[in-house]
């Protein structure tokens, strides 16, 4: 019989995303991490999507509330009972805190009901427990580009449901039109697909812009009209620093019974916290059979007993989120506005943006030539010459060569500031501009030639 | 409020999950009407929730004597380090843990490589991780009856794969014997179901009862001839209760040839051994890489929280705690087991001979009505409402057999367990008399 056992389809198949041009620049910042000490040419890793601007804020409270980590309660160990719990519901306790969370990350503009709320491990299992329960295998999604580069694998893989992308463009600001998507569901029914919903990121990865109220009505009116669902995935909410205000999903829909049914949030503490480490993910719907289904497959990804409990005490403590939630935005702006200077000074711009980790970088006029591979060059030349980790737009399924993804949240200011500065000596030298194959410094130039054209991309190891 | 709903997915709507089944009613009516010695003592005993609770204590002593262990300490670096850790190859220091953890169970007579372990969120999601792995939708996967029912949801849902049934009975203490196995193959060839694997539980639940070399070996040899899986789910290796009792699949995978190797995984938790449900420790050991790989990138669905990985590697790793804790922990299962045993026997009610686990397969046939599944529900129905004990009936677990019942004595005190004791003692007077 067979050499090879084999294995089935999904697990033959490439759907996972690996291998590809992202993964690259990934593996090139493992061989070669930045270090302001013990190497400080090494490559600097801006393509993580991750918050670490405000740990000092979590870590001072666990300070003071050492019980929360060590299974006490008032001083009585609850170790096992905390060791037992494994019942899908949830800790009730955890549920109302980050019920009440969510519900301060939007300015109590809302409420929300915390037996709506289904526990995830992280948002990776929300949005595909999400597209198991809305979506049979074959059925598609509507997604707006760009996007979040994990979606394909999250929705897809072993879901086996489409993607169809709503092509959004630079002219209106990347904004959802209503052509866009009526054009994305004409071109999915062409293909023989049966669309069964949108899902859409707000505040947007990779944009990080958050819809205006009209783009939400436009949303609704579009679900209504094809009967289908809605996603609205809002882990970026608690990032939102500037105005205009976020408006989630759950505040455009309020007090509308003929929608709720067919609106789910997705939400997660990975990026508002900065905690992807804890796998803290949770979809909110208000339909009872989508919490019903979705709640029995969460047997899958359960979050941790242990960490419910130290975050419950985290997020009930109203003192702690209102100063966290306020510090954090601040934080991000700053960051934000740093980076954006820094780019201006060398005549770059960034897609005007309110929320998020990152910029949304134009770097077009820096092209060679206004093609995806043109893209490719520059990015090989940034990340092997500049020295810096970025993930270009065509990773995100951005339908315009030249943008780049650029987060600023995950290293010090130290090292945001010499990014720039490398960034502008490259500029400057006129660098971009040669032909030639620039990647001498990396002994895998061999290799890396293989993956320059793969379009789609995604994180080695990690969600962000 | 009933709505004109958007269609849901078909897995969503449909009952494949599995939780309309006996075994998980039973829970439902313990929920709404709990024994509490004090507060409410007529109340249903739960004895069909396969929990061990009889070596927190040592747990608990353990965390009192390393409480920096539990926290994050002073050091700045330390809680961001692992706040931020998502990498779905797991911690090594905890990676490393388990598998001596592991190889400790198994008194140091195999090898885990820790490059070789993949952590998932419990051994719900290892299992059904495999199963998405090794087989396509429609394909089958061999099991042994009686199985723990949760497998019907677990590798079946959301995967598309068929459970194929490999039928043993009690004429021979319920052991898989070859011609069992090669009825299933032919089952499923005439069902057009391409097999795929055979999924083992050593020591089994519901059997519990760890088995023996022999028969693993003509496992082995089977897989090998069908050029399938095997997926050995040895979640109860540490609940055996002579530890030279308990022959893993490693070992006798190790004195195999690789081509034999590539075909087996394993899977762990720390759910039942340790009494850790609640923190969704489970893992796959595979000798394949490139199902390691692929079970890796399948992972980022159900990763381990990093403040889990961190609190249990410190623990694991202390490797007199464990000898201790393991050692400790078998006695105190066979001196239950042997309570119970002993217990229903006085009542009349014999059991299989078993030598793990958290339960004893006891037997009812003699009080059925019909040797009938109807007959066996009805008669768990009457336990269940009279008795006041909820316990599984084996047609949950898909016995062919009519009669035979699972009941757990792991998860609660001594003094609940001779109340439940009693209680069958007198409902089974009772049944006989009437």
């Amino acid at each position: 019989m067979n050499q090879k056992l084999l294995l089935s389809r999904k697990a033959a198949c490439n759907v996972h995303g690996q291998d590809s041009s992202y993964f690259l620049g990934w593996q090139e910042f493992e061989k070669n991490p930045y270090d302001p000490i013990t190497n400080p040419g090494g490559m600097i890793q801006m393509g993580l999507a991750e918050n670490q601007l405000s740990f000092d804020l979590i870590e001072s409270w666990l300070h003071s509330h050492p019980d929360a980590a060590g299974f006490k309660k008032d001083g009585a160990l609850i170790f096992r009972e905390l060791a037992l719990f494994q019942d899908y519901h949830g800790l009730p306790a955890f549920k109302s805190a980050l019920a009440k969370f969510m519900g301060e990350v939007r300015g109590n503009r809302v409420t929300f009901e915390p037996s709506k709320l289904v526990l995830t491990a992280g948002a990776t299992s929300a949005n595909e427990t999400l597209m198991f329960c809305l979506a049979e295998p074959g059925e598609a999604f509507l997604l707006p580009t760009p996007y979040y580069p994990g979606f394909d694998r999250d929705l897809k893989w072993r879901t086996g449901a489409e993607i169809v992308p709503i092509h959004c463009s630079s002219s209106n600001g990347f904004r959802v039109t209503k052509v866009a998507l009526e054009a994305a569901h004409r071109h999915a029914q062409k293909r023989g697909l049966r669309v069964k919903g949108v899902l859409v990121t707000n505040p947007s990865n990779p944009l990080g812009t958050t819809m205006t109220r009209q783009e939400l009505d436009t949303l609704i009116d579009f679900v209504l009209a094809k009967d289908v669902h809605l996603i609205s995935d809002e882990i970026y909410s608690g990032t939102s620093f500037d105005s205009p205000e976020f408006v989630s999903i759950a505040e455009a829909i309020k007090d509308r019974d003929d929608v709720a049914h067919r609106v789910h949030i997705v939400c997660s503490l990975s990026k508002d916290l900065g905690l992807p480490g804890f796998r803290v993910g949770a979809i909110y719907s208000g339909n009872d059979a989508v919490v019903s289904a979705a709640t029995k497959m969460s047997s899958f990804g359960l979050i941790s007993s242990q960490t419910q409990y130290l975050l419950a005490a985290l997020l009930s403590d109203d003192e702690f989120t209102r100063k966290y939630i306020l510090e954090n935005r601040r934080r991000i702006k700053e960051r934000h506005d740093l980076l954006v200077e820094g780019l201006r000074r060398i005549g770059i711009r960034c897609l005007d943006s309110n929320a998020g980790l990152f910029c949304w970088v134009d770097m077009r006029h820096l092209l060679n030539s206004n093609t995806f591979k043109g893209e490719m060059e520059l990015w090989r030349k940034i990340v092997y010459q500049v020295g810096l980790n970025i993930s270009p737009g065509s990773s995100c399924h951005c339908d315009e060569p030249g943008w780049f993804r650029v987060c600023f949240a995950n290293m010090s200011e130290h090292t945001l500031n010499l990014s720039m500065q490398r960034l502008k000596n490259f500029v400057d030298s006129g660098e971009h501009r040669s032909t030639h194959d620039s990647g001498h410094r990396s002994p895998r130039r061999q290799f890396l030639a293989k993956w320059v054209l793969r379009l789609s991309a995604l994180p080695a190891a990690v969600t962000a | 409020m009933a709505k004109k709903g958007v269609p849901l997915s078909e897995m969503a709507t449909a009952d494949t999950h599995g939780e309309d089944s006996p075994y998980f009613a039973g829970w439902k009516a313990y929920d709404e009407d709990p024994y509490d010695a004090a507060s409410n003592p007529s109340g249903v005993i739960q004895m069909g929730l396969a929990e061990n609770q009889v070596s927190f204590d040592l747990l608990e002593d353990y965390l009192e004597q390393h409480p920096q262990e539990f926290g994050w300490g002073c050091g700045i670096s330390s809680f961001r380090e692992n706040a931020l850790f998502q990498d779905y190859h797991g911690l090594q220091t905890f990676r490393r843990a388990v598998a001596l953890f592991m190889e400790q169970i198994r008194g140091g007579r195999t090898q885990f490589d820790p490059e070789h372990i993949v952590l998932t969120a419990g051994a719900t999601a290892a299992n059904e991780l495999l199963s998405f792995i090794l087989a396509d939708p429609g394909d089958g996967l061999l099991i042994p009856t009686p199985y723990y029912p949760g497998f019907d949801r677990d590798l079946r849902w959301r995967t598309g794969v068929n459970i194929i049934p490999v039928h043993c009975n009690s004429s021979n203490g319920f052991q898989i014997t070859l011609r069992a196995l090669e009825d299933a193959c032919t089952g499923a060839e005439s069902m057009k179901v391409r097999v795929k694997g055979f999924l083992l539980t050593n020591p089994s639940n519901p059997l519990g009862v760890a088995i023996t070399r022999p028969i693993l070996e003509e496992i082995l040899d089977f897989v090998s001839q069908k050029d399938i899986h095997l997926i050995s789910d040895e979640i109860y290796s540490g609940s055996v209760f002579s530890s030279d009792e308990f022959v893993s699949m490693a070992e006798i995978v190790e004195a195999r040839g690789h081509e034999e190797r590539e075909r087996v995984h394993i899977v762990y938790s720390l759910s039942k051994d340790l009494g850790l449900p609640g923190y969704r420790v489970g893992t796959i050991y595979s000798y394949n890489d490139q199902v390691v790989t692929t079970a890796r990138r399948m992972s980022s669905f159900t990763l381990v929280s990093s403040q889990t990985q961190k609190m249990l590697a410190s623990m694991l790793s202390d490797k007199e705690f464990t000898k201790n804790y393991l050692r400790t922990n078998r006695e105190r299962l066979k001196k239950r087991y042997e309570f119970v045993v002993e217990r229903l026997s006085n009542a009349g009610i014999r059991c299989l001979r078993g030598n793990a686990g958290l339960f004893c397969w006891m037997n009812l046939g003699e009080l059925l009505e019909e040797p009938t599944v109807e007959g066996e529900l009805s008669l768990w129905n009457l336990i269940l409402h009279e008795a006041k004990l909820n316990i599984s009936p084996g047609s949950s677990c898909h016995c062919l057999e009519a009669g035979w019942f699972r009941v757990c004595f792991a998860n609660m005190s001594q003094q609940t367990l001779e109340v439940a004791l009693r209680r069958m003692k007198d409902f089974t007077e009772k049944m006989k008399e009437g």
